[in-house]
């Protein structure tokens, strides 16, 4: 089986200005953090971000990483609103692609089965067309002849996502409640970059988790990179709850600018994964 | 032993949106938000027991779970990941309680953000979270802690949730599976069992009168002639509601 191992030095190598990027996990949940904030260090910009959103579309359309935004919603979940995805709405400006929260997955599985849409009755009434022009209805063509909400296909340049396990092959494995959508994200995408907290040999993953829990195959991995607390401050359940403490701390760095200097200066500007766990660990 | 008459307007309210699940059956009760938990639970551990609700995680749960203690002993039934509350709501076994930051007189919802110009809204709420797919594919009903002319209003600013003269526009097959159950507020329970679905004046909490609810909404409800009283709890309910399924008192906080 190949080697994929990486850094995320490496990954964001592999990135480009006005590209796709989708993130994996869901509000403040399993998002690959350390990969974002290799991002936040770059040069990159005018990203396009797809995302069930937290703290990753806070930091990055915080930091004028993004052009387009598509997203269900934005959410630190303990904290119901992303306060600096809400200063960037609220400064104009941003294109968002704002859909159903239900619907959005569509978009990505119609992106991994390479069709163009998926079609579903979420948005029909509702303002989501009108905020939205880029959507479309479809007529059945059977008898029914019902009216659907056309849900186009989210492509990916790239999906980041974060694992419990990995090897080194690109398998992942998820250990907490739920898998979210990133086995659509990996799909979607043309490669899927894929931090987790451990590389483990590829024999040794029954010894956590049933065969049910290994959801992610190589055959949609690119790159695999090993960010022992990867996610922090969002959740990873088993391996750790949220950081709400530090949450809490990155949200109220919206309300004052020299505070998000000082925040920013510290942790996103920490010149690797290991500087910034440092900072976090001598809070 | 607890008499009814000690129930607190907490516990009022909280049997007000409990009965919006009166009749639903085998679904799933997707009650967000602490006070809404406690009426779906209480709903179940009273007169509909055959409902499902989940640990607001990834599993629905078998036995009476209080809100708020993470380390409450679960008895899973089925592991429901996000992805399948999804097929759960397209397939429309399920009943949702949502807020709301505005809502106007045929149950246009918006939690999404507030301002004229979306492109730059003057505050950013929600988002549409799912919305727009849970008023088009299953029953929903409102719990609305800030019943003022703020968030009853003439027209709301974005349209999440979808209300009725929406789906009259949209027709009767597409809105075949739309019902906004009920709106519950801790001055009144609101409902749309009018000829043309306006929204009505359903009951008032005791102490509140009519005149309040008219006061505080800032559209013309329809008003019955006699318009009840919102029930009171009884010694059953009160009793599973403070020791069983809230007894950390978590539900008095939503009247801040």
């Amino acid at each position: 089986m190949p080697d994929k191992t990486m850094t995320e030095h490496d990954v964001v190598g592999e990135l480009a200005d006005g590209m796709t990027v989708g993130i994996g996990g869901w509000g403040s949940r399993r998002k690959p953090m350390s990969l974002v904030r290799a991002i936040l260090r770059s040069d990159l910009k005018n990203l396009t971000i797809v995302s069930y959103g937290g703290p990753d579309i806070g930091l990055l359309a915080k930091s004028g990483k993004v052009s387009k935004l598509a997203y269900g919603f934005v959410s630190l979940d303990s904290i119901a609103l992303e306060p600096h995805f809400r200063q960037a709405r609220q400064a104009g400006g941003l294109e968002v692609l704002e859909l159903d929260e239900g619907a959005f997955q569509l978009g990505l599985l119609a992106a991994a089965h390479r069709v163009p849409f998926y079609p579903c009755r979420a948005g029909l009434g509702s303002d989501m067309l009108k905020h939205n022009p880029e959507l479309r209805t479809v007529k059945s063509p059977y008898d029914d002849g019902e009216e659907l909400v056309a849900i186009p296909a989210m492509k990916l340049d790239v999906a980041l996502i974060h694992m419990n396990r990995a090897d080194a092959a690109g398998n992942g494995q998820f250990l907490g409640p739920d898998l979210y959508f990133d086995d659509l994200f990996a799909m979607a995408a043309d490669r899927t970059f894929m931090s987790c907290e451990k590389i483990v040999a590829t024999e040794d993953f029954l010894t956590e988790g049933s065969v049910h829990t290994l959801r992610i195959p190589r055959i949609f991995v690119d790159g695999v990179v090993e960010a022992p607390r990867g996610a922090h401050f969002t959740e990873c359940p088993p391996d750790y709850p949220r950081d709400e403490a530090f949450q809490a701390e990155y949200a109220a760095t919206a309300r004052d600018p020299e505070a998000w200097d000082t925040f920013k200066a510290r942790y996103i500007d920490a010149p690797s994964h290991e500087a910034y766990l440092a900072e976090v660990d001598a809070r | 032993m607890t008499s009814t008459t000690e129930a607190t307007i907490d516990e009022i309210v909280v049997i007000a949106l409990a009965e919006a699940f009166r009749g639903d059956g085998e679904i799933l009760c997707n009650a967000i938000g602490t006070l809404p938990m406690c009426s779906g639970r209480l709903a179940r551990a009273t007169f509909e027991p055959d409902m499902v609700y989940t640990d607001g995680v990834s599993v629905l749960v078998a036995n009476t779970l209080p809100v708020g203690v993470p380390d409450a002993p679960i008895v899973p039934e089925a592991y429901i990941p996000y992805r399948t509350v999804f097929d759960v709501v397209w397939s429309g076994r399920r009943h949702v309680v949502m807020g709301a930051s505005q809502i106007d007189i045929w149950g246009n919802q918006n939690f999404a953000a507030i301002g004229d110009d979306y492109s730059k809204p003057k505050a950013q709420l929600l988002g549409m979270r799912g919305a727009p797919g849970n008023l088009i594919n299953n029953t929903t009903s409102y719990w609305i802690p800030n019943h003022s002319k703020r968030v009853f209003v003439p027209k709301v600013d974005v349209v999440s949730g979808p209300g009725y003269d929406r789906m009259r526009e949209l027709g009767a097959e597409a809105s075949r599976f739309h019902e906004i159950r009920r709106v519950v507020t801790p001055l009144a329970a609101l409902d749309f069992e009018t000829d043309d679905n306006r929204m009505r004046l359903r009951s008032v909490h005791p102490g509140v009168s009519v005149d309040q609810v008219v006061e505080n909404t800032g559209f013309e409800l329809v008003i019955p002639d006699d318009v009840p009283e919102s029930r009171l709890p009884s010694a059953e309910e009160l009793s599973v509601l403070r020791n069983e399924i809230d007894p950390l008192g978590l539900r008095k906080g939503e009247f801040a």
